[in-house]
């Protein structure tokens, strides 16, 4: 199912709906690098709550969006990932390494915040 | 095992997603539940990918299981393809062929609790494996 994209200030917030195939995650992937640069956007939340399965394949795109965006300019954190899929992750050994996580939509917004202002002040 | 079970066709990865969807729904009938769903479900996805990835079609046959007083979930993943050359390659943690992660076969085996793996070059690769109820 298509995931839809929305414009919040300068952040875009991707908010799956429903469970993802392989080609609704690579749809996700390239929609995400298209807007950011459509929208200028410097962070992204990709928030994955109704989710009940994260397998290998979607972490490794997830990881993949993730780096593509930095390339673009645009920080990427996951939010809402459940803690039952959390544990699932954890014994298929799988990380979401030099990726942003935070708890929830609200705590997702924090972190991107506290990133642009520390990137404010290093002057970038 | 009391019947054929339910059989997924699997073709392309959007047949992935139906197959650990019934397979979690068999795992809440038969009684599962919490964490040990997502994991069933993650389990079936992992093998699910394999038979797409390796073989292209194939199927994942869901049913009860038992073994004296034990009650569980068997699922079985059936393909044609080429088999597998170096079984204990392919279950190291970290080895792929392709462009995976090389999390799938032993990340599936994590997640269950009995997990065999038939192979033969040429043939085609079964994939058994059981979660029981605690």
């Amino acid at each position: 199912m298509h995931v839809p994209v929305l414009k919040q200030g300068g952040y875009l917030i991707a908010s799956v709906q429903s469970v993802l195939s392989d080609a609704d995650l690579l749809q996700l992937r390239d929609d995400l690098a298209e807007r950011v640069g459509q929208f200028r956007s410097r962070g992204v939340i990709i928030d994955v709550t109704v989710l009940d399965v994260i397998d290998s394949f979607a972490t490794r795109t997830l990881r993949a969006v993730a780096h593509m965006l930095k390339l673009r300019g645009a920080e990427t954190v996951i939010v809402g990932i459940q803690p039952d899929v959390a544990f699932a992750m954890v014994q298929l050994g799988l990380t979401l390494e030099g990726v942003g996580t935070a708890l929830d939509l609200e705590e997702g917004l924090a972190y991107l915040n506290r990133l642009s202002k520390k990137n404010v002040k290093h002057g970038k | 095992m009391e019947n054929d079970g339910t059989r997924v066709a699997i073709n392309s990865n959007a047949d992935i997603v139906e197959a650990r969807q019934k397979g979690r729904a068999l795992a809440i009938e038969l009684g599962f539940d919490g964490s040990d769903l997502t994991l069933i479900a993650a389990a079936i996805s992992e093998i699910a990918r394999n038979i797409v990835d390796h073989a292209k079609t194939g199927e994942v046959i869901l049913n009860s299981a038992s073994q004296g007083s034990k009650r569980g979930i068997c699922i079985i993943a059936k393909d044609e393809g080429p088999g597998i050359k170096d079984v204990a390659k392919a279950m190291q943690y970290g080895y792929s062929t392709r462009k995976g992660l090389g999390v799938g076969l032993p990340g599936a085996k994590w997640l269950m609790d009995e997990f065999e793996i038939d192979t033969k070059v040429g043939v085609g690769t079964t994939v058994t494996m059981k979660k029981w109820l605690h």
